[in-house]
């Protein structure tokens, strides 16, 4: 191992230290420091298994360098919420059956986070279909994350609403 | 939307709590909220790392092998080639569930001399990290000399073809003989024949094949690993050379099979190395790896010869089957079963000539992917009907309407089906629900594809099935259930929740499921075979029904009624005919464990045990039952370039009883999704028996891009044999898609591709050769 630096990473809103090689993808540094919800599906860009929120945008965390990420914010879909404050996209996916296997559904939630709060709070299926196409899903046939997602966005902006 | 039917005499009264609703899964907060652990989430203090080192060539020997330099370098703690096992191979029949293994069929651990596929592993490394494994099979030294290999089905039957397996290389074949098949071509009017192909396909689980192995204090090889059974156990037990009691597999929450995590892959390589170094070993695939590390869905060459009659009737079927089985055994046989059994398709046929074989090449080895070989039956059967539909200028519905089996018919193996055969519903209802066909506009042509299919559910009736299960109740009142059962994402533990939440009256997320642990959860079989709710739906309702008739009688004696009038519901144990006398269910516990009444019960389920059909004529019983229905496809197809878009695509299917409704949409929808990758994009292309295609972004799995909203038509006939009268759906739903969808494309085109998968270029092509021949 070569070009070990010490980085200052934000998982989640809590700051980490760690020691990464120059050529460590931000996959393997967030597995590695036990973020294994973000799972390794093929480690070329193929799948989008391993999607992770920066400073809200998705990225492919098999494709990032590990070494400029920055001060940028990583969010993983454990970041989005759990059993106790549930995200409304969480709560649809599981309500409607659009996890099965489960092992793309961390990357599936954190592309429609994407979708929902950088282009557009009222997706169609076509919007839903162009934002997911980096996200392979080989259990589902996709019919019920349209659900999800259409659900999750309007859980979404009645919340928004109520604020 | 979703369509429910449950019409049936006699049973319409019938109405459950839990059962059949669409409820949220027990499995799905976890994925969800990303608490899940996967088989390759988990990590132990002194852990090695480990790889595979894995021919470049397909058919080769090796002349030298020299791992002194791997062992050398600093970190790497194990090395091992075929001169380090104790037992040079391993079984590759049905997961050592039965006893029953068939002789002749295992394979090679390591290359010891002769290599027969590419990716066949040579050598295994363990290292104190990846990248030392890595850099350790750099160092190791193989000179592989190219021998002769064969690389066609046709070719490897040849006298003088190279041999990869027995004499030759004809793995397993079979034969039907039914009626009296010349004279029903005599009396046929029209004869139809095409040949049909299929193509190499890849599972594509999104979890890479992943496992972690240890040592523990008795000296058992733990070994926690993705996999559709953990009755592999046995084999690896065999294959290293310590006692069955000495393995144990503990399984996880699945990323996803397909029938592709049924063979022993990782966990056979784990368990050497950590038997070997004393330590634990964690192996993880990567994706590449799993391209070139377990066994593919078999390509299929199916020739149809058909007679009809006047109006229609099928008079003759005589039909050719040849599958691919690469260098090794795995599924072949068992796959060709499947398919000669289906050969016919869900059509009545008096005359039947079926002649059947695998033929071993040194292609890529080929075993289980969901339908089993029924899947590529069905791509050439229902081909077949439409293109003999327009031969006879008949609508291609009213021809599968002649045609179709009703209850109580003989199928290809002479074997009635007793359970309800609601295919025609089906198709009715899936054609239906396509609407009417957009008008052609330019060069975008529309079409309709049907297709109905017949798929077995449980495994065939000579390998005896059996599955335990365990169910038992807290002091407090919940529920525990235990099945070895893998839970590969249907919703598999899931619904053994809400069967032993509908009978004990618990709400399913106040029951835990302990599952997949091949030596503390009761034995019960892979989750494969469309078995999974068949078997230990069974098993666990035979065990809750046995714990709920011990407390009900103590409940009848409180209340001073019959034991026939206790219903338990919503955590409480009621008088059925008088709801207000009603007791907490965890008073009810609290009485029974101080009176030492048994709260649990061990039950077995055995499906119906027969023979092997008959050797000369292949008639007789292969699955205890069938599930029948069909699918529909509307496709728009641009004439021009040869791209297909699926518009609409419907599946109709009698699943007998739903358990989940949900999940058996789930089901449905992602089978369809398959089916349509089969049709149109998915090849693994094999050049000289070389993968050109080792990766997502070559071996192309239908995106969101390509996937329609997929609609679901759901009928219940409660006839079939699992739990409340369910039938399987793990396959069926994936069985027609394809063939539907290449209907849609001739439909669309008035031409037939015969070869899977039905690319631009290939459709382009039969387009202008129709204008060519017009």
């Amino acid at each position: 191992m070569t070009n070990v630096k010490t980085r200052q990473l934000s998982v989640n809103g809590v700051k980490r230290t760690v020691d990464a090689p120059a050529n460590e993808t931000l996959l393997e540094t967030l597995r590695r420091i036990g973020a294994v919800e973000v799972k390794c599906g093929c480690e070329k860009g193929d799948c989008g298994a391993c999607a992770v929120l920066l400073d809200g945008e998705a990225v492919d965390s098999c494709l990032t360098l590990t070494g400029t990420v920055g001060e940028r914010a990583i969010t993983t879909v454990k970041g989005l919420g759990g059993a106790e404050n549930p995200h409304p996209l969480q709560t649809a996916f599981a309500d409607l059956g659009a996890a099965q296997c489960g092992y793309c559904t961390p990357g599936m939630i954190i592309a429609t986070q994407s979708l929902l709060t950088n282009d557009t709070d009222t997706p169609d299926e076509a919007d839903i279909r162009l934002a997911l196409s980096g996200n392979l899903c080989r259990c589902t046939g996709y019919t019920k994350i349209y659900d999800a997602v259409l659900d999750g966005a309007r859980a979404m902006r009645e919340a928004e609403a109520a604020k | 939307m979703n369509k429910m039917d449950s019409a049936v005499p006699g049973e319409q009264n019938v109405s459950y709590r839990q059962i059949g609703k669409p409820r949220t899964r027990i499995d799905s907060p976890g994925k969800v909220f990303g608490k899940t652990p996967y088989a390759g989430d988990y990590v132990m203090p002194n852990m090695l790392h480990a790889k595979v080192l894995r021919s470049k060539l397909p058919s080769a020997r090796m002349t030298r092998l020299d791992v002194s330099k791997a062992r050398d370098l600093p970190g790497v703690a194990c090395v091992l080639t075929y001169k380090d096992l104790k037992i040079g191979t391993v079984a590759t029949d049905i997961p050592a569930q039965t006893g029953f293994r068939r002789r002749d069929t295992d394979q090679q651990i390591l290359v010891d001399e002769i290599v027969r596929y590419q990716g066949e592993p040579i050598a295994l490394v363990a290292a104190e990290s990846v990248e030392i494994a890595e850099h350790a099979l750099s160092l190791i030294e193989v000179e592989l000399e190219p021998v002769p290999g064969v690389y066609d089905v046709f070719e490897a039957q040849k006298p003088d073809a190279p041999k990869v397996f027995g004499d030759d290389n004809i793995v397993a074949s079979y034969k039907v003989r039914k009626g009296d098949v010349e004279a029903g071509f005599a009396a046929a009017e029209t004869i139809v024949e095409n040949t049909f192909r299929t193509q190499y396909i890849e599972h594509a689980f999104l979890e890479p094949e992943v496992g972690l192995g240890w040592e523990d204090e008795q000296g058992v090889i733990n070994i926690r690993t993705s996999t559709q059974a953990v009755e592999t156990f046995r084999y690896i037990a065999d294959a290293i050379g310590i006692p069955h009691s000495k393995v144990r597999i503990r399984g996880a929450l699945v990323g996803g099979g397909f029938g592709g995590k049924c063979d022993v892959t990782v966990e056979l390589y784990i368990a050497l190395l950590t038997l070997k170094t004393g330590r634990p070993v964690r192996l993880g695939y990567t994706r590449e790896d799993s391209f070139y590390g377990h066994g593919k869905r078999h390509p299929f060459i199916i020739s149809h010869k058909t007679g009809f009659a006047k109006d229609g009737r099928i008079t003759a079927s005589k039909i050719d089957i040849t599958s691919e089985s690469g260098p090794y055994a795995f599924m072949s046989p068992y796959v060709l079963m499947y398919a000669t059994e289906a050969g016919p398709g869900p059509y009545l046929v008096d005359n039947v000539h079926i002649d059947s074989r695998s033929v071993a090449t040194n292609n890529m080895y080929t075993s289980a992917f969901r339908g089993f070989g029924a899947t590529q039956a069905c791509i050439a059967y229902e081909q077949q009907m439409d293109e003999a539909a327009k031969v006879l200028g008949m609508d291609p519905i009213e021809l599968r309407r002649i045609n179709l089996l009703k209850t109580g018919d003989a199928i290809a193996t002479g074997f009635e089906v007793q359970s309800a055969v609601w295919t025609e519903e089906c198709m009715d209802r899936a054609w239906a629900a396509l609407g009417e066909k957009p008008k052609d506009e330019g060069a975008i042509r529309y079409g309709h594809g049907i297709a109905a299919y017949q798929q077995g559910y449980g495994r065939m009736i000579w390998l005896h099935d059996t599955a335990e299960g365990w169910v038992g109740v807290e002091m407090d009142g919940t529920v525990v259930v235990r099945s070895g059962m893998t839970d590969i994402g249907a919703g598999q533990t899931s619904s053994l929740a809400q069967i032993a939440g509908e009978l004990l009256g618990v709400d399913m997320m106040d029951i835990t499921v302990y599952n997949s642990d091949s030596s503390t959860t009761p034995l019960a079989g892979t989750s494969s075979a469309t078995r999974g709710l068949y078997m230990s739906g069974n098993a666990v309702r035979n065990a809750a029904t046995a714990v709920r008739n011990r407390l009900a009688a103590r409940a009848a004696q409180h209340f001073g009624v019959a034991d026939s009038d206790i219903d338990f519901a919503d955590s409480r144990v009621f008088v059925a005919s008088d709801r207000e006398k009603s007791l907490p269910f965890k008073e009810l516990i609290a009485t029974c464990a101080s009176e030492g009444i048994h709260r649990s019960e061990l039950a077995i389920f055995r499906a119906p045990f027969g023979d092997w059909i008959d050797p000369e004529t292949g008639q007789g019983q292969v699955h205890p039952d069938y599930t029948y229905g069909a699918h529909a496809v509307q496709v728009a197809v641009d004439t021009e370039t040869g791209e297909v878009t699926i518009l609409k695509s419907v599946g109709a299917h009698d699943v007998g009883q739903c358990v989940n409704i949900a999940a058996v949409e789930g089901q449905i929808e992602g089978g369809v999704a398959q089916g349509h990758g089969y049709a149109l994009s998915e090849e693994l292309i094999y050049k000289d028996g070389c993968l050109v295609t080792p990766s997502l972004s070559e071996y192309l799995c239908p995106t969101s891009m390509d996937s329609p909203r997929i609609e679901c038509i759901i009928l219940e006939s409660r006839s079939g044999l699992g739990p409340f009268g369910a039938k399987g759906i793990g396959e069926p739903g994936h069985t027609p898609a394809a063939s539907a969808v290449a209907n849609a494309v001739a439909d669309a085109i008035g031409a037939r591709v015969h070869d899977f998968p039905l690319t631009p270029e290939k459709i382009a092509r039969a387009v202008s050769a129709t204008r060519d021949n017009g």
